[in-house]
């Protein structure tokens, strides 16, 4: 029921976004890894209004059994939307869209990890959708990935992605809800950084073969910025970590000291 | 959350919260009568739900989120709106929590929050009648848990009455058998405000708020819910089959008493700053 008004139009004489982005511009994005102490590895991302927040847990004995790979772990990959995430209320139980793209973010993930390290165990990703403004897929996928990092889920790096879209015949980066719902067309895609291989790929709308060589290049480049965000966000939330244990550490000596002292002093009045 | 008595915890860890509890102390070191630091994010949800907000209690947090619906009331009640709290243990706050459809423990806990809110009547229901027997407001309060360290009923409550109070929705009117927004921004009638507090019984010892492994050795919980007039508007003992005396029950509603009331004007603060 919130008031959702469709724009005039989506791009600006200016050549500008109706949002006043160029076309290439991200949204503001904030990541954060380490968001809930229950999992064993978890991040946020705050991509525009869109947040989600992403936990893994595991490797882990697999329950149902019946699903159990002898030669790896399998990846359960868990997208669900908030009720409340929505203009209208989504209904509780999983739709049909969660289940394609808890999918399609397991068939994106995959390939990063070493999963044959793990077999017959399960590594859950859990994606909670709080907000939903856009790209929630690219935006999960970004999260995570950090999560699975955060899990120590040994990986050839992280996979960062995005979704190059078209409006009033411009292509444009990371959709915002009113360009995916009144644009011309939606590319999401996830690429693995060290190749540049794309892990995911979907596609709707209409684009001629050229736009789209030229979308994916455009989402190849913003994804490269992203892959940067993330490993600046890893890097933030370790080095704080660090930074506490060097504290801790600091205490541990002090206590040291204090006991070598006592045994010096002991030392001296035996003497 | 729900009864952890078939959980796995170690007989050291039983024993320890129980010597430790007989010495007047507890794991944390906090007081018997003592709550965990409470923080309340108002409207994390600003652009998508009417209301919202995250709790943070210790080491357990849930967001709630408020969407307002209109629809046909029930045939018997068509001059009443519809107030509905869920609740969902999802996999994502706790290893303790298992994918598929919802089990006892959270339809309990579903259950237990929706009666704080619906017996207090905090709501005023029939101010969400838009046209009697055709339109009326639907209130649907969602509360997802994030991270699980016990107490999640307190969280829920907390959460829930936090979201209803900041929200605020587009005032509706029926012309021609259509719904048209006035333009005016409403909030929600609200006239009581009920805070659930949960009580744990371990031993012959009664603790406020426990966290996780005082929920998984306690004998059981009474959870009540405590209105602005100091009324008692709900109850449920769960978690866990140990029986309650009298004197302990009466006990257990003294300690609840005493802490309500910061809660409820912790929750008044928090939600005055998002405006």
């Amino acid at each position: 029921m919130s008031p959702e008004q469709k724009p005039d139009s989506l791009m600006t004489a200016e050549g500008l976004r109706f949002d006043g982005r160029r076309p290439d511009e991200m949204r503001p994005i904030q990541m954060e890894v380490g968001v809930l102490k229950t999992a064993d590895g978890s991040a946020s991302i705050r991509q525009g209004k869109t947040y989600i927040l992403a936990a893994v847990y595991g490797p882990r004995e697999l329950h149902p059994r019946h699903l159990t790979l002898n030669d790896r772990a399998y990846l359960r990959v868990v997208y669900r939307m908030a009720t409340f995430s929505v203009p209208d209320r989504k209904r509780p139980a999983p739709s049909r869209r969660e289940r394609e793209i808890s999918m399609v973010i397991a068939n994106a993930l995959q390939p990063a990890l070493f999963l044959e390290e793990f077999p017959k165990a399960v590594v859950d990703v859990f994606i909670q959708v709080i907000q939903a403004d856009g790209g929630t897929r690219c935006a999960a996928i970004n999260a995570a990935s950090l999560a699975l990092a955060d899990a120590g889920i040994p990986m050839k790096s992280l996979v960062p992605s995005v979704a190059v879209g078209k409006a009033e015949g411009t292509l444009i980066v990371d959709l915002g809800d009113e360009e995916d719902k009144y644009g011309q067309g939606d590319v999401p895609m996830a690429i693995l950084p060290n190749t540049n291989e794309l892990t995911l790929l979907q596609q709707d709308g209409s684009f001629t073969r050229e736009e789209l060589v030229e979308a994916i290049e455009m989402g190849v480049n913003a994804c490269r910025y992203l892959h940067e965000l993330q490993k600046d966000a890893l890097k933030r939330a370790y080095s704080k970590r660090a930074t506490e244990e060097d504290d801790d550490e600091e205490d541990e000596e002090y206590d040291d000291d204090l006991e070598t002292d006592l045994g010096e002093a002991d030392i001296m009045e035996d003497e | 959350m729900g009864d952890f008595s078939a959980e796995v915890i170690s007989h050291i860890d039983r024993n320890y919260i129980a010597d430790i509890l007989s010495k007047g102390e507890r794991v944390d070191g906090r007081q018997f009568g003592e709550y965990r630091p409470l923080e309340i994010e108002p409207s994390p949800v600003a652009a998508k739900a009417e209301g919202s907000a995250i709790v943070r209690l210790g080491g357990t947090s849930v967001v709630a989120g408020v969407k307002v619906l209109t629809g046909e009331p029930y045939p018997d009640t068509p001059d009443e709106g519809v107030v509905m709290v869920t609740a969902e243990l999802a996999p994502i706050a706790s290893p303790l929590f298992e994918l598929g459809p919802p089990k006892e423990d959270a339809i309990e806990l579903a259950r237990v929050v929706d009666r704080g809110v619906r017996e207090s009547e905090s709501v005023d229901v029939h101010k969400l009648c838009i046209e009697p027997g055709k339109k009326v407001y639907m209130i649907f309060c969602d509360i997802y848990t994030l991270e699980y360290d016990g107490n999640l009923i307190d969280a829920s409550s907390i959460a829930a009455n936090a979201a209803l109070l900041g929200t605020k929705y587009p005032e509706q009117k029926l012309e021609d058998g259509k719904l048209v927004e006035t333009g005016k921004m409403l909030e929600l009638p609200l006239k009581n405000m009920a805070i659930e507090h949960t009580v744990s019984k371990i031993g012959s010892h009664l603790v406020i708020d426990p966290h996780l492994k005082e929920e998984m050795v306690q004998d059981c919980r009474l959870t009540m819910a405590i209105d602005q007039n100091d009324n008692f508007t709900a109850m449920q003992k769960g978690g866990g089959k140990g029986p309650m005396s009298l004197e302990m029950i009466d006990n257990a509603m003294g300690m609840a008493l005493e802490s309500t009331k910061e809660i409820r004007e912790l929750i008044r603060e928090s939600m005055k700053d998002a405006e």
